[in-house]
């Protein structure tokens, strides 16, 4: 690995894009037009989200409660708890996505006609939100098996609370933008990528280039290093007019955003590169990057909740690096978790990459053969 | 610039170079010797195979069969160590368009690891030398095919490589430019380059030292240009006559003739086969009530051109 050759090849990526007016248009662009786009939210009901329970009264009322609950279909137990302040940490790991508490005086505040549980919600998911609305609306009187036994009176707002961690106003842009920080690259990184390799094949660089002493690796690496610049800009753009636009909140370090920003964007720079040893064309190069995009959208969790998805689905998302990357932002953003707490994530991200680059370098070949 | 460690100075040696693409045979048993510090030709029509047996040379194509020795390195095996003794101009212009002149040698001084002290002063020279003085700002995808072609030749020669390849160099350039071109070629050949060039042009074949004529991807002759040219001696004819194109009917159809190719007013005739061509010409001539004047003419690249292909295709003519 020669620093002069990697650094002639970076520069000479920065210089033709310096150059190249549509692509510099679309790095700034393309986060504007989504941001703007998809500020407006996106509503869907959904059954078996994770849940977590507690139970501290654990009376035949109070079973029976928990109970109604579960068979609503909307919610499947992961996890018992033994105090609302561990579902509230279950929560902020991202373990589960909705917790159900029911509190010691739970026969008490029903007679009274206070608030006999509450759900606790990660609000950081639109989709999930609404899904614990629902869940409240499980009548108290028969969950009560003495049906004699009437209610004193009946709370406003209903007997269960919702409490809404993460994003109290329950607003969609709080999960749509944190969610582009990772549709956005998706898009455009593996694109930029994509046609990299294949585009000095078109042009006829390529047979100069593989004549020369260059390396596999050196050119490789060359061509992704100016695009994380590009992406962390792209990055700041979201962040900003996220901030500016729909007062997206960062909870937790502003530097752990950008790290996670990064790691996705490498695993997309490099998904694209592989597309690009691969591809015949641009226009191939293109479509192949669409092949990805699209299964990143719809099944990585941004637009319709991962929980309510299939098992196969799920298994396939588990594949994409923009599900990862989702669980980590949100969790960074709106929860204020660390990337320590969500390593299994930042794990999935580093070997995507790694495995993509190596099958990059290794499936380009200095040969016309 | 060193002659390579191969002894007596021979660049390239290739036996029995094959390319097969599919059923295709590119090139079939090429057998070849280029001797260093000499402008050497590689004549042919497109798609004789001349590209393939370049891009084998330089390790970029892997040979169905056959042994290939540059520069005391063993290709493909070694091609690695070769590629930076080396300079290959590509067929179609390489070079990145939307880089300046000056980007564009900047880019290949590194890449081709010119010592990092002396590249801007090798940089500099390159410009001076092949007159973009007043153009290294210029956008390379801007210019002209003769300044592209200059300037793909100047990125080519960079490190001072031993042994240069171009494939058809000047194919997209103007008379005057390619002039120039031949003159840079051979500055290169004294100052102690090999260069192999591949080209379909006579007149550029001519001004190589050494020729090597290929035809549907087999070596039909190879010599210097006056070994060639001097084989083909009482073979070629220009025939005057009032109605070329009548006169040329009449020659087509005798069996040893192997071509006529009219120009301007005239016929040039190539003959194969034995005896006085001289009167045999003049009887068929005659014998259709044709007045005509025939007289030997010297033999050129293009009759030995034809000469060879002509040959090699009798033979399977008459099988079919």
């Amino acid at each position: 690995m020669s620093w002069r050759r990697l650094w002639a090849i970076v520069l000479k990526e920065l210089r033709q894009l310096s150059r190249d007016r549509v692509t510099l248009a679309m790095i700034v662009g393309i986060p504007v037009i989504q941001l703007v786009l998809f500020g407006y939210a996106i509503n869907t009901n959904l059954r078996g989200l994770d849940a977590g329970i507690v139970d501290q009264a654990n009376t035949a009322g109070s079973r029976a409660l928990v109970m109604d609950m579960l068979a609503t279909g909307v919610i499947s137990p992961v996890a018992r708890a033994d105090t609302p302040e561990q579902l509230i940490a279950m929560l902020r790991r991202g373990e589960v996505s909705i917790g159900v508490a029911v509190p010691p005086d739970f026969e008490r505040r029903r007679i009274d006609g206070r608030q006999v549980a509450q759900i606790m919600v990660d609000g950081s998911d639109n989709v999930v939100q609404s899904a614990a609305v629902q869940l409240a609306q499980v009548p108290i009187d028969s969950a009560t098996p003495d049906r004699r036994a009437p209610l004193v009176s009946t709370p406003a707002g209903g007997p269960i609370s919702i409490v809404s961690f993460y994003n109290p106003q329950r607003r969609s842009a709080i999960n749509i933008v944190p969610g582009l920080i990772g549709v956005i690259p998706t898009m455009t990184m593996v694109l930029f990528t994509g046609i990299a390799i294949v585009r000095e094949r078109e042009r006829g660089n390529m047979e100069l280039l593989i004549a020369t002493p260059l390396s596999s690796a050196e050119l490789m690496i060359g061509k992704v290093l100016p695009y994380i610049a590009i992406g962390l800009v792209q990055t700041s753009v979201i962040l900003a007019l996220g901030r500016w636009l729909f007062t997206v909140p960062i909870n937790g370090s502003l530097l752990e955003v950008y790290l996670a920003a990064g790691l996705l964007i490498l695993a997309n720079l490099t998904l694209g590169l592989l597309i690009s040893t691969r591809a015949q064309s641009q226009f191939q190069a293109m479509q192949m990057t669409f092949f990805v995009f699209l299964p990143s959208i719809l099944l990585s969790g941004f637009m319709f909740p991962f929980a309510g998805m299939p098992k196969v689905a799920q298994w396939l998302a588990e594949i994409l690096p923009l599900t990862h990357f989702l669980r980590l932002i949100r969790g960074i953003m709106l929860r204020g978790a660390s990337l320590w707490e969500l390593w299994v994530d930042v794990l999935a991200l580093a070997a995507f990459t790694l495995v993509m680059m190596t099958a990059a370098i290794l499936r380009f070949r200095k040969r016309l053969d | 610039m060193s002659v390579n460690g191969n002894g007596n100075g021979i660049a390239i040696r290739a036996h029995g170079l094959t390319k097969r693409f599919g059923s295709l045979v590119a090139v079939d048993h090429v057998d070849l010797e280029v001797p260093s510090r000499h402008v050497y030709g590689f004549l042919g029509p497109n798609g004789s195979g001349k590209s393939t047996t370049i891009r084998m040379l330089c390790g970029l194509l892997t040979p169905s069969d056959g042994e290939i020795d540059v520069l005391g390195l063993s290709i493909p095996k070694q091609a690695e160590a070769l590629r930076s003794r080396i300079g290959y101009m590509t067929q179609k212009f390489s070079l990145f368009e939307d880089l300046s002149v000056r980007e564009n040698l900047e880019f290949m001084a590194a890449v081709q690891g010119v010592p990092k002290a002396r590249a801007p002063k090798r940089v500099d020279e390159l410009i001076e030398q092949y007159h973009f003085g007043d153009r290294q700002k210029q956008l390379a995808g801007t210019m002209s095919g003769g300044q592209k072609q200059r300037l793909a030749l100047a990125c080519a020669v960079i490190h001072d490589p031993e042994l240069l390849f171009l494939d058809e160099p000047t194919s997209a350039v103007d008379p005057e430019s390619r002039r120039d071109f031949w003159e840079k070629l051979f500055e290169l050949a004294d100052a102690g380059t090999t260069l192999l060039v591949s080209t379909h042009l006579m007149d550029e074949a001519e001004r190589c030292h050494r020729l090597a004529v290929l035809n549907r991807g087999v070596l039909v002759a190879d010599g210097t240009p006056i070994e060639l040219t001097g084989a083909l001696e009482g073979h070629t004819f220009v025939v005057e006559s009032a109605d070329p194109r009548r006169a040329q009917r009449v020659l087509v159809a005798l069996p040893d003739v192997l071509g006529v190719a009219q120009v301007g007013n005239a016929l040039r005739v190539l003959i194969h086969g034995e005896g006085d061509a001289l009167s045999h010409l003049k009887e068929a001539l005659a014998g259709s009530g044709q007045e005509a004047d025939v007289h030997p003419a010297p033999p050129n690249l293009e009759d030995v051109f034809v000469a060879v292909t002509r040959e090699k295709r009798e033979p399977q003519e008459r099988a079919a």
